[in-house]
């Protein structure tokens, strides 16, 4: 048995987990820059794999072992373009949570050196999900997701952090066990028709009925649904992104809520095509409810972590649009804003954390004027609010547009409507950003420090990417495109020939 | 009958398969040598003596019993009572190391100040002086051995027994050991005393009913041997009316010892009320012992009338998934709440049991029930012990600090045994990479390959209550402040270290790679009769 570079890179946080774990706890320090070395040497590694995926295909990373054998379970990892993208999100995202809350977490429960080992538990878990080609694998470490998330909000979080764990865990875990009857059911499908296995590959072969698979789409459904989150199954999320410390809201929404919206993906439409096709009127007006709420709530927040929150819940509803749109410029465009969307709101999020815990207030009102005080906090605050509301040359611009491109050219009333998202999106950053930011000095705020070396260097990579792909798209976008074609043939729609189309002579 | 004196020529020794039985006979006869050791050797020797003697006994049973499973020895013995099959011989292993470890949590004397968890002197009323005097001389009942020897021989003789009356007489064997045992806490000795009472007047109930049950049988089938009643089954018309209601009072009667609604009331009360090493041996091996008792009668012997009983059975088995997880959830002891839990996970195994997930039924490939049920005693079996051994641990000035309240913020005090325990209620709450985890989806992949998916939505649903109650105490104790008052936690001699080491080591295999125990439930094959 070799081990494949998957296997390597899954390994490899969860050893600096374990490594953080073993430093004395008087060395938090060193403790610290174990973590962050581990979390750096896994983004080189993802990097390799990222640019060897490019140049020479999937097959070199595929890998399958035998693993429970009575359950027809393998340990199984391959990659495909929405999972290359969202395993480098992963990659990436940890080491810039880390330098960013470098001392977020000194007035926690416990040591620091957890916060680093569960946020390092958390990587290697969830790269592992979206490297996944097992359901039972997916379905395992999914679930397993949860446990160092729980740890982390319950740990290290504001005055009300055991209730949101415990709100998140709850909720999750419905979705999660719901899931886990479709899995259990796919299972008996798999052992009758012969020999049980869960390869997404075998799945993919499966025969099954309507009603059948219409019941296990919506297991499957309803856990992703809860975990994007999408309305009516978010509340947990404006809870838990409160109570959170920055760094862990943004793994939280940046990567662990993607694995929502990637399972819809992966699986859904991968597994049950028609069902999929034939849940699609429901699901879209579901997101665009969670698009227009998500806003309006937003709108109406006097939390600023909540705030953000309630923009993410906007932005999931923008995602699964272009999913269900079934169009190969929504699914491109959803991938491509899955990625977007982690840079965006870990850019927002982090840099309102640099912002609350040097006033010790989430609350908007105790702001204003900052801008006068600290002028690159502000900056880059309103930098990332702008790559929040899609501003065009910013990456998420890119990518909505696509959404909305690709929705349009299928349902186009929907579509309509769901561009009021970014003309409320426009209200509920700039109004922020004007309470928070402009006005006259408020009190309290007078001697706010600008950010630190530190600080700047967490948020500069974020400040780079969304730039270098708002003008260049292209490299993320030609990963994407050959698995979203492979899903869109799977599923068997076509998109839609162009009212006018292009000809020779016009060109 | 009594003057009558048999010709020699027509008296026929029966046949007994000492080989195939041999694991029975060694620890019935290690019991009997206990009793005698008990009464011939000077009291300061007997500690040493009896614990020697009984895990001697464990193990060669154990070892004997493996060497059976290698060679596939299966038949059916000593004149059709006894059912030497696969499953029993699972069973017999599985019972065998549960008791082992079960044992060294008897042995114990280190977490309160030398004593045993069990009472000095049982026949002392509580209180006395002569307790007293019994405490300051550490007097102590060795008795505990031999009894726990008769209760897993009882066990194991129920679990393969292939006729209604050697089922009984099995059940009684390992009933009155278990009530015995139930009354000798040496702490909080009235409500120990109370639980065993308890038990004792259920229990006598509960066997009045199965005996009840067993005569009607009889009297439908004209034998006691459960193949023989199956075949009646088969050529017999009419006299539904005995069948039936044999059929519901046998139910009943083995139902009650599986602890599952509306014949659970007993649980709660014995659990909180027995010696804690007690209650885990109990939790883990009666219900093992119980459940493969009511497979193999329901499977083997009324096989033929399913439809009738399955309804019956349906109803069971979603009652006591939904009363014990939401009466879990109001529980403010840990040992009670793990009795609830305990009646939930006899739901989740009810789910699998209904399932009828055989061969005989069609079922040509995947997980069967019987290997469902097997592979979910063994993850349900070895935390459970684990969690029991963490919880004689936390004690404070009058014993075990049983209180839900009092275990806040035990995870300041002890991370590592507060994260012990919480591995403990992970696997129970069925998260993955836990045996729990493992074990649930093999009964519920049983439920639905036998078509009763819709059990296995309720399951799925009652296990998120569940979860509810067991992250609540993990909540109690890493997000709780720990207060002024708090409980110590006792530092445990080898014997609750090699427990609680082995029921963590057993759970963390079981979740991660649960293979070769799933296949060696498989090769256990069906019941034979």
């Amino acid at each position: 048995m070799n081990i494949g570079w998957l296997t390597l890179l899954l390994l490899l946080p969860f050893v600096g987990a374990l490594a953080t774990m073993l430093v004395p706890k008087a060395k938090a320090l060193l403790a610290k820059q174990v973590a962050l070395g581990f979390s750096l040497v896994t983004l080189v590694l993802t990097a390799i794999i990222a640019i060897g995926y490019q140049r020479n295909g999937a097959e070199d990373y595929a890998e399958t072992h035998a693993w429970i054998e009575p359950f027809g379970a393998h340990f199984a990892l391959g990659l495909d373009g929405v999972g290359v993208v969202l395993v480098v999100l992963t990659a990436l995202l940890t080491p810039i949570v880390m330098i960013a809350s470098w001392n977020d977490a000194q007035d926690g429960r416990w040591s620091e050196k957890s916060f680093f080992a569960w946020i390092l538990g958390l990587e290697a878990l969830s790269l592992g999900v979206f490297a996944a080609t097992d359901v039972f694998l997916f379905y395992v470490l999914f679930e397993a997701t949860l446990i160092p998330m729980y740890f982390l909000i319950g740990g290290f979080g504001g005055a009300q952090r055991s209730y949101a764990a415990v709100k998140f865990l709850l909720y999750s875990l419905l979705g999660g066990l719901l899931m886990l009857a479709s899995v259990v059911g796919l299972y008996v499908l798999s052992a009758r028709a012969g020999d049980p296995s869960y390869l997404l590959t075998d799945l993919m072969q499966l025969d099954i009925s309507q009603n059948t698979e219409r019941w296990l789409f919506l297991g499957f459904f309803f856990a992703f649904a809860v975990k994007a989150p999408m309305v009516p199954f978010h509340t947990w999320l404006p809870d838990a992104a409160a109570e959170a410390t920055p760094g862990t809201s943004v793994l939280l929404v940046g990567i662990l809520d993607k694995i929502g919206t990637f399972g819809m993906i992966r699986f859904c439409l991968s597994l049950f095509p028609n069902a999929s096709e034939w849940a699609t009127p429901v699901v879209l007006v579901l997101a665009l409810i969670s698009i227009l709420y998500g806003a309006l709530v937003a709108i109406g927040q006097t939390d600023i972590k909540r705030l953000i929150a309630y923009t993410s819940i906007s932005h999931f509803g923008f995602i699964v649009m272009g999913i269900f749109a079934l169009t190969s410029q929504g699914l491109t465009g959803s991938t491509l804003y899955m990625f977007n969307h982690g840079l965006s709101t870990a850019a927002l999020f982090l840099v309102a954390g640099y912002l609350i815990s040097r006033r010790g207030s989430a609350r908007i009102v105790d702001y204003g004027g900052v801008e006068k005080v600290a002028p690159v906090l502000a900056g880059t605050f309103l930098f990332a609010g702008l790559s929040s509301l899609a501003l065009p040359g910013l990456s998420p611009f890119i990518s909505e547009f696509m959404v909305l491109a690709g929705t349009f050219s299928r349902h186009k009333v929907l579509a309509v409507i769901a561009v009021l998202g970014i003309v409320l999106a426009a209200l509920y950053i700039l109004i922020m950003y004007q309470r928070l930011m402009t006005g006259p000095v408020r009190d309290g705020i007078e001697k706010l420090k600008d950010l630190n070396a530190r600080e700047v260097l967490a948020i500069a990579p974020l400040v780079v990417l969304i730039i270098g792909l708002g003008i260049f798209p292209k490299p993320v976008v030609d990963i994407i495109k050959p698995a979203v074609e492979s899903t869109m043939q799977h599923v068997g729609v076509t998109d839609k020939a162009p009212e006018i189309p292009v000809t020779e002579g016009q060109k | 009958m009594i003057a009558q004196i048999l010709p020699l020529a027509d008296f026929t020794a029966p046949k007994i398969e000492y080989g195939e039985l041999m694991p029975l006979f060694v620890v019935f006869g290690a019991a009997c040598v206990g009793v005698v050791v008990e009464a011939f050797l000077p009291r300061q020797l007997r500690h040493l003596a009896q614990l020697a003697i009984t895990v001697v006994a464990i193990v060669v049973a154990g070892v004997l019993t493996a060497i059976l499973i290698n060679d596939k020895k299966e038949l059916v013995a000593a004149q059709g009572a006894i059912s030497v099959d696969g499953p029993a011989l699972f069973t017999w292993v599985v019972l065998l190391a549960l008791t082992l470890i079960s044992v060294l949590l008897f042995a114990e004397r280190s977490v309160d100040g030398g004593l045993s968890a069990f009472a000095g002197q049982a026949a002392a009323v509580p209180g006395s002086e002569a307790e007293r005097e019994g405490t300051a001389a550490k007097v102590e009942h060795t008795e505990i051995f031999p009894l726990t020897l008769f209760a897993v021989g009882g066990m194991m003789l129920f679990a393969s027994a292939n006729d209604l009356l050697l089922l009984f007489v099995a059940l009684e064997v390992f009933s009155l050991p278990l009530y015995l045992l139930c009354g000798l806490a040496r702490r909080r000795r009235l409500i120990s005393q109370e639980a065993a009472m308890k038990y004792f007047l259920l229990g006598a109930f509960a066997s009045a009913f199965l005996l009840f049950g067993i005569a009607l049988l009889y009297g439908y089938a004209g034998t006691m041997s459960l193949g023989g009643i199956s075949d009646a089954l088969a050529s017999r018309t009419g006299g539904d009316a005995i069948l039936l209601a044999g059929t519901g009072l046998v139910g009943v009667g083995l139902l009650f010892k599986v602890g599952a609604v509306p014949f659970h009331s007993w649980t709660p009360d014995v659990y909180q009320g027995a010696p804690t090493p007690v209650t885990g041996f109990m939790a883990a091996c009666t219900k093992i012992a119980a459940f493969i008792g009511l497979m193999r009668v329901f499977y083997v012997a009324l096989g033929g009338t399913r439809w009738d009983w399955a309804p019956m059975i349906w109803v069971v088995a979603i009652l006591t998934m939904v009363v014990g997880s939401i009466v879990a959830i109001t529980q403010t002891d840990v040992k009670r709440m793990l009795a609830y839990s305990s009646i939930a996970h006899a739901g989740f195994l009810l789910t699998a049991f209904i399932g009828l997930a055989q061969a005989g039924n069609g079922v040509l490939s995947g997980v069967t029930s019987t290997q469902a049920v097997l592979f979910y005693l063994v993850t349900y079996g070895f935390p459970t012990i684990g969690a029991f051994a963490v919880v004689t641990l936390v004690r404070d000035a009058g014993g075990e600090a049983t209180h839900l309240s009092r275990w806040a913020g035990l995870g300041k005090k002890s991370p590592l045994l507060a994260g012990i325990f919480a591995f403990f209620l992970l696997s129970f709450a069925g998260i993955p990479l836990t045996a729990g985890f493992t074990g649930k989806w093999a009964v519920f992949t049983a439920a639905w390959t036998g078509g009763a998916w819709p059990l296995v939505v309720v399951a799925v649903l009652c296990s998120l209550v569940a979860a509810f109650f067991y992250v609540r105490v993990i909540v109690l104790m890493f997000f709780s402040d720990l207060p002024a008052d708090a409980p110590d936690v006792a530092l445990p001699g080898w014997q609750t270290t090699t427990a609680v080491a082995l029921g963590l080591a057993a759970t963390v295999v079981l979740g991660l790679v649960p293979g070769p125990v799933l296949e060696l439930a498989a090769r256990a094959g069906e019941f034979i009769r």
